[in-house]
C-alpha cells in the first residue's frame, strides 16, 4: 500500500492511496459497504460502473466466522476470488455496525465479544488474523478493545493496554511474505490522556496507518473533535487514517478537517433500509439557488424528509415522474423516478434496495468528491461553512403564506 | 359488433419448424421477439431484485405484469396518468399482463365466480367488490401491456362435473364482453384464453368458439394445476392442433424446462411461470442437471459453478460455496440466483429457437 498526502486546506488533507496494483483512490474517501464481501444489493455488474470512484470496500472478518469460514475462503484463493472482487480494494475492519456495536461488556482477555447474525462471539487476535489471512485484504485494521464513551476510567485503560496487546499479537500473524498492511487501531474513549497514550505508543508500531476507533458510539461532536485533534497530533503526518462509524455529512466534515483520509460508514445502507434517497446538496454551485421553489424545512418534515434525505415512502411522491436528485448521473436517477420507487418501496420490493443503495452510494461518493475538490481549491473551511449553513436554513412562513404543501408534479 | 375482433397490433411469421414445433418472429408494439420464448413474472411492475439493464443483458423479452397485484397497487388510474407501465418501469420491450381472474380466485378468501364476473372481499378493507370482464379490459387498457388476457372462468383441473362445462361455454360468453370492452385493439393484442379442463369435447367447443372471433393470438389455459403429466400434454397437443397456424399459442404457467421443451414440440410458443424466479429465492439453481439445492451442506465445500455450461454473470464469477452462503440470509443471494436462474430460462428459450430454425430441435432434449 502506498500512500502520499498532496496538499492541505486547513486541517484536511488531500492524499494519492494505492490499495493494490491498479487500485489507486485520491482521499478523502469512502470504503463501500458490504456484507459477507458483497454490498447489500449491488452485485457486480451494477458495482463496476457505479461510480468512479466506487473502487474499494471494507469488510468484516465477523462475517467470516461460520458460513463461510476462514478455511473455505482460503481454499477458494482469498476474498477477492471469492467474492469476485478482484480489481476493487479490500479493507478488513473487525467492527460491524449493522449488527449492534460493541459496548466491551462482554470482552475479555480473550477477545472482543461481537454479536453477530449468530449470536455473540468473542474473537480473539488469533481468531481475527486466521481470517484475514485466509480473505488476504489489501489493508487490515488490528483487532481492538473498543469501549463506549461512558465506560469507566479503569475499563478504559484496560482497553487502551488490551487493544495495543491485540495490535502486537495480529502484527506477529501478519504473513511477512504479505508485506505491512497494518492499520493500528487509536482507543481511549473519552479520556484524552489515554486517547494520547493510546496514539503515541500505537505510533511506535510497524503499521503502515492508523484507524481511530471508538467513534460513532454515541459520543457527543464536540468531544468527539477534541479527542480526535488529541490522537491525530500524535500520529505521523505520512501515515493513512481511517475511521468507521461516522456517517452524516457534518461528522465526515468535522473528521476530515481534523485529518483524516479514509472512512467506512453505514449511512448509505441505513438510508436505503429506511426507504430514504440521500439528498442533500453537494457543492455551492449545485445548490439549489431560488428557494422559492424548493420545498422548505417544514414542507419536508411533514412527509418525513428533511434536508439531507427524501422519505420514499410519502405519498407525496406517487406521482412523482422526477428523479430522486435533479442532475444526479447515478443509474437509478438516469433511469427512474420518484414514483417507480416510492412504488416499489410500498410493495415490499428487493429492486428499491438496489436502486437507492446505487443512488445513496453515488451522492455520498459525489459528497466526498466535493470535499477533495474544495481541498484542491484550497477552500475547504468555505465548503464546510458553506455546507453547514445550508443544514442549519430554515424558512419562515408568513401568515399570508399556505399552509405546507405536499411535494406534488 | 359483438362477438368478432379483426383488430391486431402484432405480426406473427413463422420462420421454420420441426413438425409441429415452430420457431417464429412476434412483432409487438415494443419488441420483435422471437419463439418460443418464456416471460419471467414482474408481478408488481419488477423482477425481484433485478433491474432493467440485467434484464436486457439476459436477453428478456417479454415480461409478465400481474392486474389484479398492479391494479392494488399503484392503481390503474395512476398507472394511467403516468402513461401506461411501460413508463413506470422505464421497460423499453414488451409486457403481458393477465386478467386477474386467477389471482384473485387463488389469493382471496370468498372469492366467487358469477355471470357478472369475478366477485370477492377487498384485501384492502372487506368490503364486497367485482371484478368484470369489462373492467378488466379496462384496467389493463390503462396497464398499456403489449399483450393483454381476457377474463375467463378457470377451474382447477382436478374438478369434474358440471362446473367444468359451465366454465368452458362462461369464458365463450366473456370473451365477446372483453372484445367489446376493449378500446385499443390497435395498440393492445387481447389474448383468449382456451378453457374446458381436461374434456376433449368441452375443449374442443372452446377451440372453435375462440378461433371464431379471430383473436391476435390464444393462451391455453386451466392447466399445471396438480393434473397428471399424461393428461396435461394430450390438452396441450388437442390445443396446438385446434389453434390456427399462423398466430402465437401461450400455455399459461408452464416454468419447468422439460415441460416448455415438450409444449414447444407440440406447437406452442410462449410460456410464463413464477417458478423460477421463485424458487431462487429460496435457494435452488437451475442447472442443466436440473435443480441444485444450494441450501444443501455439500454445497459449502463446492467450488464448481452452478452450471459449467452456462456463461451467464453469475456462473463466471462465482462458486456454488459462496452462493451456499448468501442463499436464505442476504437480499443478494437472491438476487444472483434469480439473475442466473432467468438467464436458465432464457438461454432455453434461445436453444429452442435457433435449434428448430437449424433444423436441430430432437437434439436438444435427447431425441423424441
Amino acid at each position: 500500500m502506498e500512500f502520499v498526502v498532496r496538499t492541505w486546506s486547513a486541517g484536511a488533507r488531500l492524499g494519492s492511496m494505492q490499495l493494490a496494483a491498479g487500485v489507486q483512490m485520491e482521499t478523502p474517501t469512502l470504503l463501500l459497504l458490504t456484507r459477507k464481501g458483497l454490498p447489500a444489493f449491488i452485485p457486480p455488474d451494477l458495482l463496476q460502473n457505479l461510480h468512479p470512484d466506487a473502487r474499494a470496500c471494507q469488510v468484516s472478518p465477523l462475517h467470516f466466522l461460520d458460513s463461510p469460514s476462514a478455511s473455505i475462503v482460503e481454499t477458494a484463493g482469498g476474498l477477492h476470488k471469492f467474492v469476485s472482487m478482484t480489481g476493487f480494494g479490500m479493507v478488513a475492519l473487525a467492527r460491524d455496525s449493522l449488527m449492534d456495536e460493541s459496548n466491551g461488556e462482554a470482552s475479555s482477555k480473550l477477545g472482543a465479544a461481537f454479536e453477530t447474525t449468530s449470536g455473540r462471539r468473542v474473537v480473539g487476535p488469533a481468531k481475527y488474523m486466521e481470517i484475514v489471512n485466509a480473505c488476504k485484504p489489501d489493508l487490515w485494521v488490528s483487532l481492538p478493545d473498543e469501549v463506549p464513551t461512558w465506560a469507566a476510567e479503569k475499563r478504559n485503560r484496560l482497553s487502551v493496554d488490551r487493544t495495543l496487546q491485540w495490535l502486537d499479537h495480529c502484527l506477529s500473524l501478519q504473513p511477512a511474505e504479505r508485506g505491512n498492511r497494518c492499520l493500528g487501531v487509536v482507543v481511549g474513549s473519552a479520556s484524552l490522556d489515554e486517547r494520547i497514550r493510546s496514539a503515541e505508543q500505537t505510533a511506535t508500531r510497524n503499521v503502515v496507518g492508523f484507524s481511530l476507533g471508538g467513534f460513532g458510539l454515541g459520543e457527543d461532536a464536540s468531544q468527539r473533535a477534541l479527542q480526535m485533534d488529541a490522537v491525530i497530533a500524535k500520529l505521523p503526518k505520512e501515515k493513512l487514517r481511517h475511521t468507521s462509524g461516522l456517517g452524516l455529512p457534518e461528522e465526515v466534515l468535522q473528521a476530515v478537517e481534523a485529518g483524516v483520509d479514509v472512512f467506512d460508514s453505514i449511512y448509505p445502507f441505513m438510508l436505503t433500509k429506511g426507504g430514504y434517497a440521500m439528498t442533500f446538496p453537494l457543492n455551492m454551485e449545485n445548490s439549489p439557488g431560488n428557494l422559492d421553489t424548493q420545498p422548505s424545512a417544514s414542507e419536508l418534515a411533514y412527509i418525513g424528509s428533511d434536508s439531507a434525505k427524501m422519505n420514499l415512502r410519502s405519498v407525496a411522491y406517487r406521482l412523482d415522474k422526477s428523479p430522486l436528485v435533479v442532475g444526479c448521473k447515478c443509474y437509478t436517477c438516469q433511469r427512474h423516478t420518484r414514483a417507480y420507487i416510492h412504488h416499489l418501496i410500498n410493495t415490499h420490493e428487493m429492486l428499491s434496495q438496489t436502486l437507492l443503495e446505487i443512488h445513496n452510494t453515488y451522492h455520498y461518493l459525489e459528497f466526498f468528491k466535493a470535499i477533495r475538490d474544495a481541498i484542491k481549491a484550497d477552500k475547504f473551511l468555505a465548503f464546510r461553512n458553506w455546507f453547514t449553513s445550508t443544514r442549519k436554513e430554515t424558512r419562515v412562513h408568513s401568515p399570508a403564506s399556505k399552509s405546507p404543501t405536499l411535494v406534488l408534479h | 359488433m359483438l362477438g368478432i375482433s379483426p383488430s391486431m397490433a402484432l405480426r406473427f411469421e413463422v420462420l421454420a419448424r420441426h413438425n409441429r414445433a415452430r420457431a417464429s418472429r412476434l412483432t409487438l408494439p415494443h419488441y420483435e421477439a422471437l419463439t418460443p420464448l418464456f416471460m419471467p413474472v414482474g408481478t408488481q411492475g419488477t423482477i425481484k431484485g433485478l433491474t432493467n439493464d440485467q434484464l436486457e443483458d439476459l436477453d428478456c423479452q417479454i415480461i409478465l405484469g400481474n392486474t389484479y397485484h398492479l391494479a392494488l397497487r399503484p392503481g390503474a388510474d395512476l398507472l394511467d396518468t403516468i402513461g401506461g407501465l411501460h413508463k413506470f418501469m422505464n421497460w423499453p420491450r414488451a409486457l403481458l399482463t393477465d386478467s386477474g381472474g386467477f389471482q384473485m380466485v387463488s389469493l382471496l378468501h370468498l372469492a366467487d365466480i358469477t355471470e357478472e364476473g369475478v366477485t370477492f372481499q377487498s384485501p384492502v378493507d372487506g368490503k364486497p367488490m367485482l371484478l368484470t370482464p369489462e373492467d378488466s379490459i379496462q384496467i389493463q387498457n390503462k396497464i398499456g401491456a403489449d399483450i393483454i388476457m381476457a377474463l375467463d372462468d378457470v377451474v382447477k383441473t382436478t374438478t369434474t362435473g358440471p362446473r367444468v362445462e359451465e366454465a368452458m361455454y362462461r369464458t365463450l360468453r366473456w370473451i365477446d364482453r372483453c372484445i367489446a370492452a376493449h378500446s385499443r385493439p390497435h395498440e393492445q393484442n387481447l389474448f383468449g384464453i382456451v378453457q374446458g379442463g381436461l374434456d376433449p369435447q368441452l375443449r374442443d367447443i372452446c377451440l372453435e368458439g375462440l378461433v371464431a372471433r379471430n383473436l391476435p393470438g390464444y393462451a391455453i389455459g386451466g392447466l399445471a394445476g396438480g393434473e397428471g403429466k399424461d393428461a396435461f400434454w394430450r390438452v396441450v397437443a388437442q390445443c396446438t392442433a385446434g389453434l390456427p397456424e399462423d398466430k402465437p399459442r401461450y400455455v399459461m404457467g408452464i416454468g419447468f424446462p422439460l415441460d416448455i421443451v415438450v409444449c414447444t414440440a407440440l406447437g406452442a410458443d410462449m410460456y410464463d411461470c413464477v417458478y423460477p424466479t421463485r424458487t431462487a429465492r429460496f435457494g435452488s439453481a437451475l442447472v442443466s442437471e436440473g435443480v441444485l439445492r444450494l441450501t444443501h451442506a455439500a454445497m459449502a465445500t463446492d467450488y464448481r459453478p452452478l452450471d459449467s455450461s452456462c456463461t451467464c454473470m453469475v456462473c463466471k464469477r462465482y462458486t456454488r460455496a459462496y452462493l451456499h452462503t448468501l442463499v436464505t440470509k442476504e437480499a443478494m443471494g437472491s438476487q444472483l440466483v434469480s439473475y442466473h436462474n432467468i438467464s436458465h430460462m432464457m438461454q432455453l428459450s434461445r436453444n429452442l429457437h435457433s435449434s428448430i430454425l437449424e433444423g436441430r430441435f430432437p437434439d436438444i432434449h435427447g431425441g423424441s
